[in-house]
């Protein structure tokens, strides 16, 4: 006020706080509420969990900010280049007096911009294999449960289940779930992977998951990544029926089947009762007729068989003239058998030599024998006697000496005599023995003591028991002739057969006889 | 069918499907006697079996909900 003059008069001064404030309220008083549409750019989520970004369009921009708690109730996902609205006010920080959009709620501006986004996602789940038709899981042809998931009140579930008990009514289980809203599709992947996680003696063997007509953003949540995966995931095989049947969201690229209307998912579900019912009496009734077909077959076949069957006595014919003709053939065998038998047994007995020629020979050799071994002691003895005769003209009793030696001498020689005629008795015995058992063994003298040969038809002897069964023709050979006979089977016992069974049958002859 | 489940183990699509093939089978008159009326009578129990499975069909509705410590409950389902 001294020298300073008033130039420009009355204008306030403030210090830069004050400006920096009185801005900040005006900014905030004016534009406490605005909705901006521009692209996002610079996105960045702070550590803090404050997500900043800048808005522009062409030919501007304004910084903007997302406080934590706001950024986790966001509808969309902020994404670079995303064109949006924001919802919100702004403020200024007054340490550095820039301003900004506090950001309360963001959309996609229009549904270009959805759309866009729409694709952009379905084009990444896809390259991911999300979508592949190999992913696919074959609806069972009959679950006995079926899981829904969608709003519990409202015309879906009335739809499904109305369409169900029309078709095949079966156990329904439902999932209830918000399907529109922030929460849908946290509340939609939990029921999806709670379905899967049922012990298996509850869980369905097919999933609906299905929600009426909607606006695009009303539909959202069954475009949302979690909801998506968590349908491709799904072990169960699913259904999914959102919106109308022009709209199409991205759960029904991921599910097994896509159908138009809830409605359409339950005719999917399941196969109409009445059609099995009819396909089931259908098959009863072919099996009725061609069951009877085949025995009423199978019996004309027998009885033209019976009827080519003829008359049992001319096969009998047939055979009996068999009978004879073997019959024949067998005498004949026999008879072969028998002289083949009598020509070995004359050449067995030529070559057999005479026991008392051969005995004679063994004596002849004996004789030679004992000759020689005579002589040898004779020399010898000999030649000792006059060995002994020269010692004798020295010892004093020769004479004893040579005696004594005499009588030794004939004791061995008696020995050796009687030793020859033993080993001569045991061979003319062998000889008698072996003379015998030619003559035993036969043929014809084994007859002769009573014993009969038995042959089969064939002319073949029969040697054993097991080889006649009952009703076979055998026969017998006897000492003075052969006979036929028939075998009864096995061998009755001994004692009954020559004992009382006689007996009796005696008497009864006698009965009849008197 | 070499392996023949007890038909009361059998879903109704399994039994079904043997119906038919016991059917074509014995359409073939190929079988011998004693098996074509062993088929048969398997055929009339499969048929009982699918009817019954048709006629026990009920319609049941029942409710999830999650309690707070996240177990699973079923609850009658009521239109709300």
């Amino acid at each position: 006020m001294s020298t300073a003059p008033d130039r420009t008069s009355n204008v306030p001064e403030f210090s830069v706080s004050e400006l920096a404030f009185s801005l900040k309220k005006t900014l905030e008083g004016a534009y406490s509420h605005v909705r901006v549409r521009g692209e996002l750019s610079r996105i960045k989520i702070h550590s803090s969990g404050h997500m900043y970004s800048v808005i522009k369009d062409d030919n501007a921009c304004i910084d903007a900010v997302c406080w934590k708690s706001n950024v986790a109730r966001l509808s969309i996902k902020p994404e670079e280049g995303l064109e949006v609205i924001c919802t919100g006010r702004i403020s200024t920080y007054p340490a550095r007096s820039n301003y900004q959009l506090i950001i309360e709620s963001m959309e996609l501006a229009g549904e270009g911009a959805l759309l866009k986004m729409l694709e952009d996602r379905k084009r990444r789940l896809a390259a991911e294999g999300l979508f592949a038709p190999e992913r696919k899981k074959k609806l069972p042809f009959l679950p006995e449960r079926i899981g829904v998931i969608t709003s519990p009140t409202g015309a879906v579930i009335r739809d499904i289940m109305h369409r169900l008990n029309d078709r095949f009514p079966r156990h329904v289980m439902l999932w209830p779930v918000r399907v529109q809203g922030d929460t849908a599709a946290a509340e939609i992947e939990r029921a999806l992977r709670g379905f899967c996680g049922l012990p298996e003696s509850v869980r369905p063997g097919i999933l609906i998951l299905a929600r009426g007509g909607g606006s695009l953003e009303d539909l959202m949540p069954f475009n949302e990544e979690n909801v998506v995966r968590a349908v491709a995931d799904c072990t169960i095989p699913i259904i999914t029926a959102v919106g109308h049947e022009t709209d199409t969201t991205l759960v029904d690229y991921a599910s097994d089947l896509r159908a138009p209307t809830p409605t359409g998912a339950a005719e999917m579900a399941v196969p109409r009762r009445l059609d099995l019912l009819a396909t089931v009496r259908a098959e009863a009734d072919t099996l009725l007729r061609v069951a009877s077909r085949l025995l009423s077959e199978r019996k004309g076949r027998l009885e033209t068989l019976g009827a080519r069957l003829g008359d049992p006595a001319r096969l009998l014919e047939i055979h009996s003239q068999k009978v004879d003709h073997l019959g024949g053939n067998l005498e004949r065998q026999a008879q072969i058998l028998v002289n083949d038998r009598r020509a070995r047994l004359r050449t067995a007995s030529v070559r057999l030599r005479d026991p008392g020629y051969v005995l004679q020979q063994k004596t002849q050799g004996l004789v030679r024998l004992a000759d020689r071994l005579d002589n040898g002691f004779r020399n010898r003895l000999n030649e000792d006697g006059r060995l002994l005769a020269k010692a004798g003209a020295l010892l004093r009793e020769p004479r004893g000496i040579i005696e004594r030696l005499q009588e030794r001498l004939l004791e061995r020689g008696q020995t050796l005599q009687r030793v020859w005629a033993r080993s001569f008795e045991e061979r003319r015995t062998n000889l008698a023995y072996l003379a015998r058992s030619l003559e035993n063994l036969s043929y014809e003298n084994v007859l002769g003591r009573g014993y009969t040969v038995v042959f089969d038809v064939c002319g073949k002897p029969i040697t054993s028991a097991h080889a006649v069964s009952a009703g076979m023709a055998l026969d017998i050979k006897f000492r003075d002739g052969r006979a036929g006979a028939l075998a009864s089977g096995k061998s009755s016992d001994r004692a009954s057969l020559s004992g009382q069974s006689a007996d009796r049958e005696k008497q009864l002859d006698q009965g009849k006889l008197l | 069918m070499a392996e023949q489940k007890p038909i009361d183990q059998l879903s109704f699509e399994e039994a079904l499907q043997e119906l038919q093939s016991i059917v074509s089978d014995l359409e073939t008159g190929k079988a011998p006697l004693e098996k074509s009326i062993s088929d048969y009578e398997r055929g009339v129990a499969l048929r009982k079996h699918c009817e019954k499975k048709l006629h026990e069909a009920q319609s049941k509705i029942e409710k999830i909900t999650v309690t707070e410590d996240g177990r699973l409950q079923t609850a009658p389902f009521e239109e709300e």
